[in-house]
């Protein structure tokens, strides 16, 4: 086998292995059971909640959850906003950058806050050291809380009657410091042998064989780099991401942050198939997600290691692949492979321009985050798929004749209701973005000309990547887009926004009256929601209802992009 | 069944009142109630403001021909999916008239207290006039003029015309059997009946109502079904609208009549033009299998239910016990003993007493029964027989009861017989001792009849994943005996009305969904208990009451066919949503290509399906919309066929079916249409 596709299938089966028993000690956390690292964290811990007043057993219903959840955000953001405002003048800023405008901090907090990562500057010259710190410190705890949400969703989901689902403040301070944390450190570790930097020192200098001197950045990048992937953030502490060769030295690095990118959304479909003894019912949720990364990873990486047709029309060797925007030391399969990874789990790190794939990979990415629940952001991913679940088993419950129930509880109008508001708020925030860019675009182009680095179909794949990004909290962009500007930012903010908490409410909700609902004993009459056919079933409604509304306005950009170049 | 016989899904006068029923349906007050249905119109109208606007003189929207067409279409869409609707209501209404017939205006002999002339008059006043609590009388040849119960008398009754069964039942005061249904006749003897519904409030006038649509509430089923519904319609509204800013962008001019096939394509026209038929036909089918419901709800929980109670008498049994066997004591002769048990039944007309006869293969001339005392069977005795003249004294009866004349006597009750009678019963037997001047010659063994066939529709039950539970007076041995021959998964031996109660109220704690079927007052807690009551037409007001539905033919085994009603209900629904989403998928690769073949003409390569041109593709898309809705009225009003397979199997099967081959369907549909269609454009 191509050793390149050889690296890909490694990367994935290492991924499942580590995930495996990365679930299982998930479940363990979530479900309160000691673990090894008890002993050291469990003081922190306590010291954590006896100064915050919080009383970690006060077992919380779904409201007090999101109470909790949107309140401890809302603090974040105004924090977040003071310092990036006011980094100029801060300390730990070496290299003298300038603080934020209004908007590019609110696009920027927002963008951390939401797990999204979204980024209209360049670390290197645009944020202090202070300022990345904090965005550091947004990277754990949008991780941690999407997967305390994810955990109450979870504890929801078990076989009895309660309104009572645990408490919020555990569940959060557990994700991080039992989870992410350590998770981090090892990554980290890793990383500083492989050559990451890791200093508080200013801009190096060297003097290049040309005899120019030469400024390099640096900082605390591999901590920073550790959590941005395996909190499925994204957000890098140099411009070009994992692209940088600090922040992703060489292919074993390289393999280690893949990893890291599928490694807890993967876990968290096990943890929840030991915390709601189910374990069968994960491997089907897994399986269905799987296939469909699987089904997006072989044409992108085909399309990648083939090459561009128009190229090879000019008679130029692409024995390597589309190398255009990748890095040599990852080359084409490698690149594929991360850019599906980094898109369908919303983490949004890159380590090519995602704007020089080929057309059809970058409709792969696009879908990747269109549908964002194939593994999907930490925590939330699964939320995503949650309700596509829901709306797969209420179809499928009538198809056998019964009122739809979903581990046994009943589905009724409520909780339908709900879910198709969140099933089409995604389609909504994206192709209304893009809609309404278009609008401005088209009928003034010499106002907006600099939006776009490029006109026509791949204009409008920039355009159309953007708002899947933001909606799908991933972050990535089509580089060719110009988004540091008042329009890119506010609307971006607005749609993270929305496509953060509106899909965090909607399943903790439904979940949470669900739980209130009486159990119903499964009988042979019952839907059974572990079985290949019911995947099938959900794979199905992912793909009809989530995709392919999405198949007009694709068309329009790659599709017609791709068959153009043929 | 007289009545049911007529199964033709179009009967030509239902159709030419549906085809009515039509156009009126499509007044915009009435079509907001169905929201899918409902934009399909608001795009019907705006494709007619188009051609006007082409007519006055618009070049941009494409030939007057082609926008035309669409409109007509699309109007047609609209007329299909308001057909099914109005034939599903038509086929309930007709059946909903021939039972109203029955309940024409009747002559009624009512009594009135204080009188013209003197107290307790009777006079004859047109059966509309009655009001609950009149009383009423009926002698032979009458028709009944109102539902009631009778308050003196016992008459035999031809309730063929609400039941289509013929052999005349009898219904008498007190007790469980004294209900009588308006339209039904008397054939001898004369009732006095008491009133208990106003006139329009019977269980028939509501079923009616329910039919024909006008009172008809959305089941919760269907709400949550809808608002999916309308919810797909909303994203569907968001792909269209937002392709207009797309198209400007690609400079790709796009028509109005384009973005409007598109979007009634996507939208789930199919599910949406059928939803309220499937409704209708679900109590309709209801109606036809001589079940009327209170609501439609009680239809669709059917479906749902987890655990029948079901009497065995009746149900799992043939009513009757039937002699099976002759045991006599060790020193008794053979024949001399059926000789003996023979004469002590000569005179018992209960089907017991009549088997024992029958299985002695004598015939009542046989004997000179000249100067005998028959001795008739009284609770307290509990036993019965027959004194000859030559002084012997045969009876038979219980165990204890014999015992008791045995003892009282002096003699000693035969070990040998005490653990025959021990044997029977742990069979399910039940065993009649008889004695001859007080000794014990033998017992005589009585079995229960399990019905022919019902062990098999149990397994059909059990594989619905339907527990049943037998409740019986019978002893626990007994019970248990019948309950493992017959199959049913659990019994409540020796029960009384409470314990069904108990048991019902145990089950729904258990988050289960119960149903029972009763006819006596006393059913009438555990029939409201009940998440589905089903009372028989025969049983007291105050069970129909109580129940929320009726079962006209008084056939204990209906709970089977309604649950499968209720599967069938819900079933169609589901399996016609998913036929509908699964169409959209050949329809986007029908039409998306067509939309922008013009301008970016390297999109020819989505045209998999090789349509003609984006005018054909567009309007075979939608023709195929349109003709579909009318193919599947069938499968609407007959509803899927239930399969009990288990629900794994089901869904698989379905999801092939309709999943599947609503993805596969539509390719070769449209595609064949195209071939049509491009004759032309």
């Amino acid at each position: 086998m191509n050793t390149e596709i050889a690296g890909i299938v490694l990367m994935l089966v290492a991924t499942i292995l580590l995930a495996i028993p990365l679930g299982n000690y998930i479940a363990k956390v979530y479900q309160n059971k000691t673990t090894w690292l008890d002993f050291i964290l469990n003081p922190i811990d306590k010291l954590f909640f006896r100064i915050s007043g919080i009383k970690p057993e006060r077992e919380m219903t779904w409201q007090q959850h999101l109470l909790a959840l949107l309140t401890i955000n809302f603090v974040w953001f105004l924090f977040s906003m003071l310092v990036l405002m006011n980094m100029g003048w801060l300390p730990l800023n070496p290299d003298s950058n300038p603080s934020m405008t209004a908007s590019l901090a609110f696009n920027t907090s927002v963008s951390f806050i939401s797990n999204t990562n979204i980024q209209h500057y360049s670390g290197e010259t645009a944020v202090s050291y202070l300022g990345q710190l904090v965005l550091m410190l947004f990277q754990f705890i949008s991780a941690g809380a999407g997967m305390a949400v994810c955990a109450v969703v979870f504890n929801a989901m078990k076989e009895r009657t309660t309104d009572k689902l645990g408490n919020f403040y555990n569940y959060f301070v557990k994700s991080c410091t039992r989870v992410l944390l350590p998770l981090s450190v090892v990554v980290a570790i890793i990383l500083l042998f492989a050559g990451t930097p890791m200093t508080f020192k200013g801009k190096d200098q060297f003097i290049s064989m040309q005899g120019d001197t030469v400024n390099v950045s640096r900082g605390p990048v591999a901590a920073m780099v550790a959590i941005k992937q395996l909190g499925t953030n994204g957000g890098g502490f140099f411009g070009a991401n994992s692209s940088h060769p600090f922040e992703n030295p060489n292919y074993f690095t390289n393999i280690i942050e893949n990893i890291s990118i599928l490694l807890i959304p993967i876990a968290m479909v096990f943890a929840m198939g030991t915390i709601i003894k189910r374990r069968k019912f994960a491997w089907i949720v897994f399986g269905v997600m799987t296939a469909g990364f699987i089904i997006f990873v072989v044409p992108s990486v085909y399309m990648e290691m083939k090459g561009n047709p128009a190229i090879s029309r000019l008679g130029i060797s692409q024995n390597r692949g589309n190398m255009e925007g990748k890095e040599i030391r990852f080359g084409s399969a490698a690149s594929g492979y991360w850019g599906i990874s980094t898109t369908v789990t919303s983490n949004g790190s890159v380590n090519a321009m995602h704007d020089s794939f080929m057309p059809l990979t970058g409709m792969f990415t696009m879908l990747g985050m269109m549908i964002n629940s194939f593994y999907g952001g930490v925590g939330v991913g699964f939320l995503n798929f949650y309700v596509f679940m829901i709306i797969s088993v209420f179809i499928s419950g009538l198809m056998v004749g019964r009122t739809p129930e979903f581990l046994g509880k009943k589905i009724e109008a409520k909780e339908m209701k709900i879910a198709t508001i969140i099933a089409l708020l995604h389609t909504l925030l994206i192709l209304s973005g893009t809609a309404l860019a278009s609008h401005l675009y088209a009928h003034n182009p010499q106002a907006y000309a600099t939006w776009l680095n490029n006109p026509g179909y791949h204009g409008f794949s920039e355009m159309l990547y953007e708002y899947s990004s933001a909606s799908a909290n991933n972050g990535s962009e089509f580089a060719g887009l110009s988004a540091n500007t008042n329009f890119w930012n506010i609307t971006g903010g607005l749609i993270m926004l929305l496509s953060r908490f509106l899909p965090i409410i909607g399943p903790v909700a439904i979940a949470g009256i669900l739980a209130k609902k009486k159990y119903v004993p499964e009988s042979a009459g019952t839907l059974k929601t572990d079985t290949v056919t019911f995947g099938i079933m959900i794979f199905a409604v992912i793909m009809i209802v989530a995709a392919l509304s999405f198949f007009p306005a694709l068309s329009l950009g790659p599709i017609s992009e791709h068959f153009s170049l043929n | 069944m007289k009545r049911n016989t007529n199964n033709r899904l179009f009967e030509p006068s239902l159709v030419r009142d549906s085809l009515k029923q039509s156009f009126v349906k499509l007044h915009p007050a009435i079509l907001i109630h169905n929201p899918v249905m409902f934009t399909v119109e608001l795009g019907t109208v705006v494709m007619l403001f188009v051609c006007i606007w082409i007519m006055v003189g618009e070049k941009s929207q494409g030939s007057l021909v082609y926008n035309m067409v669409v409109f007509l279409i699309l109007l047609i869409t609209l007329l299909f999916a308001n057909f099914a609707e109005a034939i599903a209501e038509a086929r309930g209404k007709a059946q909903a008239d021939s039972l109203r017939k029955t309940r024409e205006d009747t002559p009624a002999k009512k009594i009135f207290a204080v009188g013209d002339i003197y107290v307790n008059e009777v006079k004859l006043v047109p059966s509309s006039q009655l009001r609950k609590g009149d009383l009423f009388i009926c002698e032979a040849g009458d028709i009944i003029p109102m539902d009631g119960e009778i308050v003196e008398g016992l008459a035999t009754i031809d309730e063929s015309a609400i039941t289509g069964e013929s052999a005349p039942v009898i219904r008498e005061s007190g007790g469980d059997k004294s209900s009588v249904t308006g339209g039904t006749k008397v054939l001898s003897d004369r009732i006095k009946v008491k009133v208990t519904t106003e006139p329009g409030e019977s269980f028939l006038d509501k079923m009616i109502a329910l039919v024909e649509g006008a009172s008809r509430q959305k089941t919760p089923n269907e709400i949550a079904l809808t608002i999916l519904l309308a919810g797909f319609t909303i994203i569907f509204v968001i792909v269209c609208v937002t392709l207009k800013p797309f198209g400007d962008f690609a400079n790709t001019p796009i028509t109005i009549a384009a973005f409007i096939s598109l979007f009634v394509c996507l939208i789930p026209t199919t599910i949406g033009g059928l939803l309220s038929a499937i409704g209708i036909a679900g109590m309709d089918r209801a109606l036809r299998a001589n079940v009327i419901t209170k609501s439609g709800k009680a239809v669709e929980t059917a479906g749902d239910l987890d655990t029948l109670l079901l009497d065995k008498t009746g149900t799992i049994t043939i009513g009757n016990r039937k002699a099976t066997h002759f045991w006599p004591v060790k020193n008794m002769d053979e024949k001399n003993f059926i000789e003996a048990c023979a004469l002590a039944s000569l005179a018992d007309e209960t089907p017991e007493g009549k088997s024992i006869i029958e299985l002695s293969g004598l015939t009542t001339n046989s004997f000179s029964t000249n100067g005998a005392k028959f001795i008739e069977f009284t609770a307290e005795t509990r036993s019965s027989g027959i004194d000859l003249p030559n002084g012997l004294k045969i009876r038979k009866g219980a165990y204890d009861s014999i015992r008791n004349i045995i003892t009282k006597s002096g003699n000693i009750f035969p070990e040998e017989t005490a653990v025959r009678v021990k044997q029977i019963s742990s069979n399910g037997g039940t065993p009649l001792v008889v004695s001859q001047n007080a000794q014990v010659i033998g017992v005589i063994e009585l079995q229960d009849i399990i019905k022919p066939g019902i062990y098999e529709r149990f397994e059909r039950l059990r594989k619905m994943g339907v527990k049943t539970v037998m409740v019986t007076g019978d002893n626990p041995l007994t019970a248990k005996y019948i309950a493992e021959k017959a199959g049913v998964d659990d019994f409540i031996a020796e029960a009384k009305p409470e314990d069904k109660m108990n048991y019902i109220k145990k089950e729904q704690q258990g988050g289960k969904l119960v149903a029972m079927m009763g006819d006596g007052t006393n059913d009438a807690p555990a029939l409201a208990q009940a998440d589905v009551g089903v009372a028989m037409n025969s049983g007291t007001q105050a069970a129909k009451e109580a129940g929320n539905m009726v079962d006209l033919d008084n056939d204990p085994t209906k709970l089977i066919e309604i649950v499968e009603i209720g599967k069938q209900l819900l079933m169609t629904r589901g399996t016609l949503t998913t036929f509908s989403i699964a169409n959209d998928v050949a329809k986007y690769f029908a039409i998306v290509p067509a939309l922008f073949i013009a301008s970016i003409p390297a999109l020819k390569a989505l045209n998999i399906m090789h349509l003609h041109s984006p005018e054909s593709a567009i309007l075979s898309a939608v023709i195929f919309n349109a003709i579909i809705i009318p193919l599947l009225i069938p499968l609407a009003l007959r509803g899927v066929a239930y399969k009990p397979i288990g629900a794994s199997a089901l869904l698989r099967r379905n999801l092939l079916i309709y999943g599947f081959g609503g993805i596969l369907l539509p390719f070769l549909g449209i595609k064949m249409i195209d071939l049509l269609v491009s004759l032309w454009f």
